[in-house]
């Protein structure tokens, strides 16, 4: 996984040409870690300060009718205000697209980015949204019946991708 | 519609301990909302709330509606205010008609005590009592245990007294059930006049003097003196009042400890309350006011939500992220 994350904070890097208006954005709660990770990376290499947030999607979902409510809401915390900043998403799967879609609703609350991009460790595919990643980890091909999970270390304990078929 | 609430929230007598810490939780972040330059998240879109007020409110009404509209859920205001119509007749009215209008949801205010229990029995639609009679006042003191636990950083094991007209207050008998629950020491503390009989059963100390209660106390949530009871007969006076139970700092001087101080308005200051006490360094009032939105907004939240077998089925079927 460390390999993984070194290589999309390169892309990161590549793709906002910099570090000057760069916004790491984690979703909780994997991606608030891995964004965390990739930030603390890119400051290695950069020697620079990369600001970083966290956000949680819950109360933007569109399934509070079928899902019922989710007790655990996490924090959302953007450093500032996010006009003309190029804010990177990021989170640990990509699948339907739902959780990015609500993201980007969130995120136009709190400013006008003047870019947003989405880097995700695991695209697992099956996308019910027109949305797709800019910078990936790994991909895999799932079906709808797989299960990724990803453990990092700061909340599992250990780094690991897992896809229970 | 169900959730791990139940259907309404009429009172927290009957509510068990970990539902009550599950609201208080889930109001954590939505404090943060209200901190936002937009401050509006969609999770009610689509959802009807009916304002209810049957007695004069200002500040809970007002603070039910900031929590609904941050949701972004559709609220009309009803105020009934001045009604003579016996109380079954207009409520039972009132709920088939706004069942035929299709609404979500009802938070209702009325003199009568069981007001609350009584709609929710008879229509589908989710109902949050914003005070009934001399009843319960739940969001009142849910916001109060909130403000509590971000002061103390705990609820159990604290010593908190109700300093006032304990009898007629609503406040107090939710504020009694929702501390003991969460493992607070509980005391009230008033004149006689003032206090409910047989008011010990509830397991609360009893003061008759406000500065024993003072000495023992670390949390004194001073109850509003509710000023049409002098005509009644209660009091003698309001001066006498606030020389003998007014919160002072001069009383508050000889407190062996730092007592916060609560007050869950409107205050009468003056009477109950000192002036210097309520803008004192110890008094966390506005914050309670900061707290009883982002409490409502947690309430309606989780009362909104899903029905639970749907929500297993989702756990089971998709899990994870998306």
């Amino acid at each position: 996984m460390s390999r993984a994350l070194q290589r999309m904070a390169v892309e990161i890097l590549e793709l906002a040409h910099g570090t000057d208006d760069l916004v790491l954005i984690g979703i909780q709660r994997r991606g608030v870690e891995l964004a965390e990770r990739i930030a603390r990376l890119i400051e290695r290499d950069e020697s620079v300060d990369v600001p970083r947030g966290a956000l949680d999607i819950t109360l933007y979902r569109d399934d509070l009718g079928t899902v019922g409510p989710n007790p655990v809401i996490g924090e959302t915390r953007l450093p500032g205000d996010l006009t003309g900043k190029h804010a990177v998403i990021v989170d640990d799967v990509l699948y339907t697209g739902r959780t990015v879609r609500a993201a980007l609703d969130e995120l136009a609350d709190f400013g006008r980015p003047k870019r947003i991009s989405l880097a995700v460790l695991v695209d697992r595919g099956g996308r019910e949204l027109p949305i797709q990643a800019d910078v990936v980890g790994t991909a895999v091909k799932t079906s709808a019946d797989d299960r990724v999970e990803v453990q990092v270390e700061e909340l599992d304990g250990h780094d690991q991708v897992d896809i229970v078929r | 519609m169900t959730s791990s609430l139940g259907k309404d929230l009429t009172g927290l007598e009957h509510m068990t301990p970990e539902q009550i810490r599950l609201i208080l939780d889930t109001a954590e972040p939505f404090k943060e909302v209200s901190e936002r330059p937009i401050k509006k998240v969609p999770a009610l879109r689509g959802k009807t709330i009916v304002n209810l007020f049957f007695e004069a409110s200002t500040r809970t009404r007002i603070s039910f509606e900031f929590a609904e509209k941050r949701l972004s859920a559709d609220t009309v205001n009803v105020a009934a205010s001045g009604s003579s119509v016996s109380k079954g007749e207009t409520l039972v009215d009132t709920a088939k008609n706004l069942e035929a209008m299709r609404i979500d949801m009802v938070v209702i205010r009325h003199p009568s005590s069981g007001a609350a229990e009584f709609l929710g029995n008879r229509i589908a639609s989710n109902v949050i009592n914003a005070g009934d009679g001399k009843h319960e006042h739940p969001t009142q003191a849910l916001l109060d245990l909130l403000t509590i636990r971000d002061k103390h950083g705990k609820i159990e094991g604290l010593k908190v007294c109700l300093v006032g007209d304990v009898l007629h207050s609503r406040v107090a008998r939710s504020n009694i059930w929702g501390l003991s629950k969460l493992g607070a020491e509980v005391a009230v503390c008033g004149p006689w006049t003032l206090m409910p009989r047989g008011i010990e059963d509830l397991g609360v100390k009893v003061f008759s003097r406000i500065e024993e209660a003072i000495e023992w106390a670390d949390v004194l949530n001073v109850l509003r003196l509710q000023l049409e009871r002098m005509e009644k007969g209660f009091i003698p006076s309001l001066r006498e009042y606030y020389r003998v139970f007014g919160v002072t700092p001069e009383r508050l001087e000889r407190a062996p400890r730092d007592i916060t101080i609560m007050h869950p308005g409107p205050m009468n200051r003056g009477v109950e309350i000192d002036s210097r006490v309520a803008d004192g360094p110890h008094s966390i009032i506005l914050e309670q006011v900061t707290n009883g939105v982002a409490v409502r907004m947690a309430v309606l939240y989780l009362l909104a939500g899903g029905r639970a077998e749907l929500a297993d089925a989702a756990k089971r079927g998709g899990g994870g992220s998306e």
